[in-house]
């Protein structure tokens, strides 16, 4: 407990617990070779370098290093599916940081880019990959440039490209940029992308682009935040990184907590140890809900999570606990909502995001996303009818069949679906519209008739009649 | 007709050189255009194909997937209010109904002066700093209405406004299309050597000479 570092508006405040990827956002400079070296920078890399590649694997199968971009699966077992014999093998970054609520990516990227590029680095060294692409969200301008600087100087001090350091090891890492989708996310749609392509998801299975991934070639996709764990773990081992952390889900992890709590912010905090209620409330962290309104509701892994509520307030910050409670740690994403939240105002405007951001490629998703948001925008309008509800629960169903996850609530009879949702479709981009839906309508379904039989009342043209008649 | 100026069309080749197919490159390339020109036109497409071994439509396909490339004149400063829920619980909404009024136009459009292009945009990763918004894709956080009509005062002035935003950030805003201001540069005598995947036969020689082979 106690550990955390916050970034915030104020700058940066170290709370005195282990800093494993945030150690030098203390640093105007972070960002620069000389504060790199000057700061452990390449340690972990020259470690990595004295090991056999397979030891290299070894260590970070050993340390159980969870991803970091939503599904927390296991960096070091899904580096292990990398079909033998099969060449080239590509690692794709992912720094496409959109999931709504998200924001931890970008800031290990503008201000730790050698960290990233070190962590890129050693997955290269222990694989056997021929090529890394940095694939950061195209609205990141400083995170591009950082990168871009960032690169530049590591080529020139022989930390990049031929012969590293000296060794045999030679790899190039290419900084690309996207251009805005928020599809582009999910692994196998970042790779249709870097192919040069529309960034829709590939048909599964394969499950894992490691088998068949960018050009047809085994293929790692990891974010950013998992292999900026990397150099800290070659460093120190993974003996040494499981200290922290609880058995299942060692090291820390960055949350951003926003929202309407006293001090927002992105805090890296050990994992399984920390519970939310430490989180919203505790000194360190962010200090409680702002004054004069208590806690509503918040949702603990993005925009794509369903939402928790106070009686979720003890759990740990744990993968798999929160998964058995009916959601998703995620992307650590936490959105905290206050007492003045409209349920259903905020409910729409997540649909939206979906609505917006479907590729189009599976029709539940390309045509429910898009009626959902209609649905939820007419109720909005004051012209909701009373059949709405349950459409919109009829309309989720088509995306995502059969009990919905959800978080329990005995009070209201409410028995817990464990995450994750079951979907028609090839990504689970649809699915995630109906997290929203289902969380509230679940809980706050009176907002939903209040404002539906409120609409009923209004009539269509409320507007008072002008000397131009009506309409005008 | 060549549709890139001559710096950009050596920097088009020297993007495609990093990596192990041209079509790879059809994002970047499409950014570099939108760089030179602002937007990105029917014949910055045609070169881009040429360039990347694809079809005009092929290209047009791709970018007209991504929400940044834009297929008609825009202004040089491209406002982006952020309206997600973390923006929207903290007055982002307000923020965007202030920046229409201010701006003289709906999200969407353009000043007449062809100054500004104001979006309602999806979330942008600052959601601790809400709400915010960009301009050309530089960051201001924790915005304010009152905020926001000072960086438009400085964007009118000729001022950059970007020390009123994120942290670390400095410098001049460029116009709309560029985005980072500097670029990856590969030495030859230091790259490690990029083929395409048809022609890789086998592990890398480093790996083939290390005690156990494969990882």
């Amino acid at each position: 407990m106690g550990s955390a570092y916050v970034t915030h508006a104020a700058g940066y405040v170290d709370n005195g617990g282990p800093k494993l990827v945030t150690s030098r956002f203390g640093y105007e400079d972070s960002h620069t070779l000389a504060r790199f070296e000057a700061t452990g920078g390449y340690v972990g890399l020259r470690a990595a370098l004295e090991k056999r590649p397979a030891e290299v694997h070894g260590e970070v199968r050993e340390a159980t290093l969870l991803g970091r971009g939503g599904a927390g699966f296991p960096a070091g077992v899904k580096w292990g599916f990398c079909p033998e014999g099969v060449w080239p093998r590509y690692l794709v970054v992912n720094g496409d940081e959109s999931e709504p609520g998200t924001y931890k990516d970008r800031l290990l990227m503008e201000r730790d880019p050698h960290q990233l590029i070190e962590g890129c680095l050693i997955a290269c060294y222990a694989l056997g990959l021929s090529q890394c692409f940095l694939y950061v969200r195209g609205e990141m301008a400083l995170a591009q440039e950082r990168i871009a600087t960032a690169l530049n100087e590591a080529y020139a001090a022989g930390y990049v490209g031929r012969e590293i350091l000296g060794s045999n090891f030679s790899v190039d890492v290419v900084l690309h940029w996207g251009a805005g989708a928020y599809i582009v996310g999910e692994e196998t749609a970042l790779i249709e992308s870097l192919e040069g392509n529309r960034g829709m998801p590939r048909l599964k299975p394969p499950y894992f682009p490691a088998a068949i991934g960018l050009y047809g070639k085994p293929t790692i996709v990891n974010n950013v935040e998992t292999l900026a764990n990397l150099p800290w773990i070659l460093e120190n081992g993974a003996a040494a990184y499981r200290r922290y952390g609880s058995e299942s889900s060692p090291g820390t992890r960055m949350f951003a907590v926003s929202g309407h709590v006293k001090r927002p912010g992105v805090y890296e905090v050990e994992q399984g140890v920390t519970t939310f209620r430490d989180l919203f409330y505790g000194e360190d962290f962010c200090q409680g809900i702002r004054e004069g309104h208590e806690l509503k509701m918040f949702i603990p892994g993005g925009g794509s999570a369903p939402w928790f509520f106070e009686e979720h307030l003890d759990l740990a910050l744990e993968a798999a606990e929160v998964s058995a409670a009916g959601s998703m740690l995620g992307s650590g994403a936490i959105i905290v909502m206050d007492d003045s939240t409209d349920a259903v105002k905020a409910c729409h405007r997540l649909v939206r995001f979906f609505a917006r951001e479907s590729c189009g490629k599976c029709s539940p998703c390309r045509e429910g996303t898009g009626w959902e948001e209609k649905i939820l925008q007419r109720i909005l309008d004051g012209h909701g009818r009373p059949s709405d509800i349950d459409l919109l629960l009829d309309v989720g169903d088509n995306i995502s069949p059969g009990p919905y996850p959800v978080a329990a609530h005995a009070a209201e009879g409410l028995e817990v679906v464990p995450f994750p949702p079951r979907q028609t479709t090839i990504c689970p981009l649809g699915p995630s519209s109906v997290a929203p839906i289902v969380s509230t309508i679940r809980r706050f379904r009176h907002e939903f008739e209040a404002r539906i039989t409120r609409g009923d009342t209004i009539p269509v043209s409320a507007a008072p009649a002008t000397a131009g008649g009506a309409g005008a | 007709m060549s549709f890139f100026d001559t710096d950009n069309e050596r920097l088009a080749h020297e993007v495609i050189s990093r990596y192990p197919r041209a079509r790879s490159a059809a994002i970047p390339l499409l950014h570099l255009a939108q760089e030179q020109e602002g937007w990105v036109t029917p014949a910055a497409m045609v070169q881009i194909a040429e360039l990347t071994d694809s079809t005009p439509a092929e290209v047009f396909g791709t970018a007209s997937f991504y929400e940044m490339f834009k297929f008609h004149p825009v202004g040089k400063y491209v406002v982006n209010v952020c309206t997600n829920v973390s923006c929207q619980l903290l007055g982002g909404e307000e923020l965007l109904e202030h920046a229409e009024a201010s701006l003289g136009v709906r999200a969407g459009g353009t000043s007449d002066d062809g100054l500004f292009t104001l979006e309602d945009v999806e979330c942008v990763a600052a959601c601790t700093e809400a709400p915010c918004f960009t301009v050309n894709y530089r960051y201001f956080h924790r915005a304010t209405t009152g905020s926001f009509d000072e960086v438009v005062a400085d964007i009118r002035a000729g001022r950059s406004p970007i020390h009123r935003g994120a942290a670390g950030d400095d410098g001049e805003l460029p116009e709309h299309g560029t985005l980072g201001r500097v670029r990856q540069h590969m030495t030859d005598d230091r790259r490690a050597g990029i083929e395409a995947p048809e022609d890789v036969t086998g592990a890398p020689p480093w790996l083939a000479a290390a005690p156990d082979g494969e990882g």
